[in-house]
This record gives C-alpha cells, structure tokens and sequence, in this order.
C-alpha cells in the first residue's frame, strides 16, 4: 500500500515506520517560525513557568508585519521581540527590512526538502514549494512549542492537482490558484495536504511554486506541497547546507480526490470582494475602476513577480489617479530588482516602492485605504476591512493583471496588446 | 470542562473568516482581552458587542474561522462571553486555536434547525446538540483534545505536561 507526502513525512519526523490519515502524531518540528508576534508569543510561552526555549536552534523569527514600527505601541513589540532573542540566544533572527518571513525563511537556508516546519501565521504552507511539510499554529501554540519543542498533528488527508498543459503567456500560477480556490471555494481543502504535480507545474519556478503553496491556505489545506526536482535541489544549493533526504509520495498513494487542470486553458483570474473564492477571468470584470494597485506580500513580491510587471510597465505611466505600491519581498529580491533596473522601470512608471515587508497587507499601515475605494492587489486576501475600512473593496489579481490595470485605471486583461 | 450548557443562539453563515471575527488591524496592536472583546465580530455584526451576554452560543454554517491564524479570533469572543461555538464545520487552524483556549466547539448542523436569540443545549457527554426544532450528534473529542479542553487550555496543560516529564525523570 502506497503513502502520500503527508503521511510519509509526518511518520519519518515522528519516529514511526507507518503513519495514516486521521492519525494523530507527536512530532519535534525542524523549525518554528514566528514573526511579529514574537513577543506577544514570548509573553505566553513565560507564562508556562519555563524559562529557556527547548531547542534555540529551532526558531526562525522574522520582523516583517508592521515594519518599520508604525507607532509607539509596534516600537515596543519589536523591541521585546529583540530582547527574547538575545535573551535565548536564537541566531536566526531578521529584523525589520529583512523581509516577509515566508520569503527570508527559505532564502536563509531554513526550508528543505522533507523537514517539517510549522509557523504562527497562517500562510506558513508556502514552504511547501521546497518539499516540506509547512502548516500554520496560533501564537499559544508556538509558545507550547517554545516550551516542549513538540507539536501534535492530525495526519492530514490528501488531495492531489495535476496541472498539465503549458500556461498561456501573461498566465501565471497566480491565476491557476485563484481558478483552484474558486472551482473548490474557500473549504475545498479544509484539513487536508494538498499536492501539486504535473508537467505545468513541474515547468514552473520556485517562485510560482511558492505561490501556489501560499495560496492553499485560501481553501483550507494544512499544509501543499510540490514534490522536489532538479529547480528545488538548484535554488537551494548554497542556501541548504546540511544533508536532507527527499519524500516524495508513492504512486499508489491513497488520495480523498484527485483534480486535474489543462493550464493551456485558463486566462488570468480575479478574486472579487469580499472571499478569495469569488473568482471570475479577468474579462468579467474589466472596466471596473480602482484607486489603488499593489505588486508584493508573500504571494506576489518575488523577481519574477516585479519583472512581470516591468514588462508591462516600462515606458509607460500609470493612469492619473491610481496609487502602485511596490513591495519587493526581500532584501534579496530588492537588490536583484535594482540591479536589473526592474525598480526603476517601476518607479520612473510612477509606482511608490515601499521597504520589504506585509506592508499594506494586513491594514495595519503603509497604504490602507478609504471608504468607498478600490485596491487591485497581488496579496492572498481580499476579505471586508482587510486593508482599512470595511467599506473599500479588494480585488485579488497576478502581477500582470495588476500592471496592466494600473496603466488603465481600471481592471484590464493583460493580454490585451 | 462543563458537560451540559444551555445558551442563546447568534447565528452567523457560511466561512466567516478571522478578520471580521477580529480585524487584522488591531493584532499587532491591542493586547488586553478585555479590548480585544470590544472589537469582537466588529465588521460582522456591529451589534454583537453590545448585546452578547455571558453563555451565548455562536451557531454557524461551514468553514468558520478561515483565514488568519490570529488567535484574538478566539480570545475576543470568549472574553465577549461566547460559552462555545457550533458550527458545520471549522478551519483548522481555528479548531486548533479555540481547543487551546478551552473554548468548546462542535461539529453539527445545528444551523439548518434554529434562529438567533433561540436557546439550544449542547451535551458533551452525550455528544448531542438540541435545538427547538431537531436534536443532533456529534462525535466525541480525540483524548488528545479532550485532555487540553480538561486542562483549561493548552498553557495549563503544558505545565502539566512538563511536570509529568520533570517527575518520570
């Protein structure tokens, strides 16, 4: 009898030869991630009584959410989050301009083929594109993890996508998962890994990968993954520098349903207000007007993702009235990103390039919006008041769309020459 | 834990997410329960704070709590004085998140069966959920669950658990 992903690694990690779907296992996680929530998560973990982590070697900590501080109250957070890591002397630290912890993590060497990583935030599935098993825990959580260095976890059940075809051009995995959550709505995955093969998917790079994996969490999966090939070993050598073996899951592996997609069929996609799996093609609803676009966040803040709209962009100027907002995901990106002009296509094109982080994501700064108003966005989430007042509207795009609609003034399709 | 409750029914719809349960904007930056429970359900329903009584009983369709891992999600509502929530279905991080809070969920239709205001029963023991119209099952916790639900949280657990081990030492 043949194992998926999910139950092969969660049995390797758990000491087990076998482990099924439903079961319940305890397992040390490889890493823990945590990001702003640091001290809040520090504040709790002391409250158990214990004073020193388990394991300091297991912690990733990322400022990221509301960086630089915002006000005071931000200031004091990132401040208490400082003094725990000196205090348990965790060296896995990134401070503010670093990054989004789901993009630093994996450049950083921390993900790897196989490991099994959890995180305080809920888009901790994303590390997935690099074959581990990733799944999302609430701040009392990862305080108990803090503290026992263990977790339990249900086996999860799996679902598997089989994404064949090739996508057509300006159609990205950004529009495949927007089609996905919208065919299989916000609990399409509750509870279950989810498995993304085929040859679409094993032409795609790590970054659409990532965001594939990243937008899983949109309908409910615990953890995606995509199986480790030749573009994983070759974006992780010289980040991973310790052994790692591969799982990937057998071919007779017992999955709860099997979904295929021809990705040479789908045109880019659009979430509208107010859930992710309000998905039309882009064509339903061009026209509509918007007074701000974003390019970034952890789903949509990679090279790739910024040249997109470079190529779009460049040699052109946004219509009057629209606010682009660019938020490179990393340093790293940052720096590649203006080593190959792609910033100052972007900027000359008249977008405002913000420091690597959430930024407006979450509405806590850096770009909330009005009532009455609209947002074009490469973020993961358009839910009500997300990005300031519950009466501004979200849409959820790629990053082509999202150029494109920038130039316009309103929602466009970016194969229109 | 409590085996038998009796509450009144806020009856909410299918994939209420954690950012109307518990805005994305005030995460990061309030921190005492009490005005975390101010804000409770604020882009849902405006009214809820206001009304809530100690013991309600939240009664909703599938996927509640998708979205965010935040945590205020649970913390807002149980300071608000929501004694457990019944839903279709929940998403997992969520499920998770109120377990190690000891606050009680159940998995039912109850919704199909009863409108806010109305008073419904929960007996875990039985594993049964009664509302004015029809009567339903649920299964029981996992011992996994239902150690951290009889603990009082995941916090009180884990002190439990880390003497257990510092005792078998």
């Amino acid at each position: 009898m043949g194992y998926t992903f999910a139950e092969k690694v969660l049995a390797r990690q758990a000491g087990l030869e076998t482990a099924v779907a439903g079961q319940i296992v305890t397992v040390r996680p490889d890493k823990l991630l945590t990001h702003d929530n640091t001290s809040d998560i520090a504040k709790k973990f002391r409250s158990i009584g214990v004073t020193r982590v388990a394991d300091p070697a297991m912690h990733v900590i990322v400022l990221d959410h509301v960086t630089p501080a915002a006000n005071e109250t931000y200031a004091a957070s990132h401040k208490a989050t400082r003094e725990f890591v000196a205090e348990q002397g965790i060296t896995a630290f990134y401070d503010v301009g670093e990054g989004i912890c789901h993009q630093v993590l994996p450049e950083k060497g921390h993900a790897w083929p196989g490991a099994v990583i959890v995180g305080s935030d809920s888009h901790t599935p994303t590390h997935g594109a690099f074959g581990a098993f990733a799944a999302g825990i609430g701040r009392t959580e990862a305080a108990a993890v803090m503290a026992t260095g263990e977790i339990w976890l249900r086996v999860p059940e799996s679902l598997r996508v089989v994404v064949r075809g090739q996508f057509p051009e300006r159609v990205s995995a950004k529009d495949l998962i927007l089609y996905l959550i919208g065919q299989l709505r916000a609990d399409g995955a509750d509870y279950c890994s989810v498995e993304f093969a085929g040859e679409a998917i094993e032409a795609l790079s790590i970054a659409g990968r990532m965001t594939l994996c990243n937008m899983a969490a949109e309908m409910g999966a615990k953890n995606a993954v995509v199986a480790p090939d030749a573009t994983t070993r070759a974006w992780l050598a010289g980040r991973v520098t310790r052994d790692y073996a591969e799982i990937h899951p057998d071919p007779d592996a017992i999955y709860a349903r099997v979904i295929e997609v021809d990705a040479g069929t789908l045109a880019p996609q659009v979430a509208r207000p107010h859930r992710v799996d309000n998905v039309a093609p882009v064509t339903d609803v061009a026209g509509t007007k918007i007074d701000q676009a974003l390019i970034g966040t952890c789903t949509n803040g990679r090279l790739e993702d910024l040249e997109a709209a470079a190529d779009i962009l460049r040699g052109k100027h946004i219509a009057p009235g629209v606010r682009l907002l660019v938020l490179p995901a990393s340093r790293e990106v940052l720096l590649a990103a203006i080593e190959r002009g792609i910033i100052r296509d972007l900027v000359k094109a008249g977008a405002t390039l913000l420091n690597p982080g959430c930024g407006p994501c979450l509405g806590a700064h850096e770009g909330c919006m009005a009532p009455g108003e609209a947002t074009l966005s490469t973020a993961n989430r358009n839910f009500k008041g997300r990005m300031g007042s519950k009466d501004a509207a979200i849409y959820l795009a790629s990053p082509a769309t999202v150029a494109a609609s920038a130039l316009a003034g309103v929602i466009a399709d970016p194969r229109a020459k | 834990m409590q085996t038998k409750l009796t509450g009144r029914v806020w009856k909410y719809g299918d994939d209420v997410n954690t950012d109307v349960i518990f805005p994305g904007k005030y995460t990061y930056s309030i921190s005492d329960p009490d005005e975390m429970a101010q804000h409770a359900l604020e882009d849902l329903d405006p009214g809820f704070v206001a009304r809530v009584q100690p013991g309600d009983i939240i009664v909703a369709g599938k996927n509640w709590g998708c979205g965010s891992s935040r945590e205020q999600a649970v913390i807002c509502l149980k300071r608000a004085g929501v004694a457990a929530i019944v839903a279709r279905s929940f998403a997992r991080i969520h499920f998770r998140n109120c377990i190690n809070h000891a606050l009680p969920i159940v998995t039912c239709d109850a919704v199909d069966s009863v409108e806010s205001g109305e008073e419904i029963a929960i007996d875990f023991a039985a594993g049964t959920v009664t509302t004015p119209r029809a009567t339903y099952t649920f299964p029981p916790f996992s011992p996994e669950v239902l150690a951290i639900l009889e603990a009082g949280g995941l916090i009180p657990y884990t002190q439990q658990a880390l003497k257990v081990r510092e005792t078998a030492r």
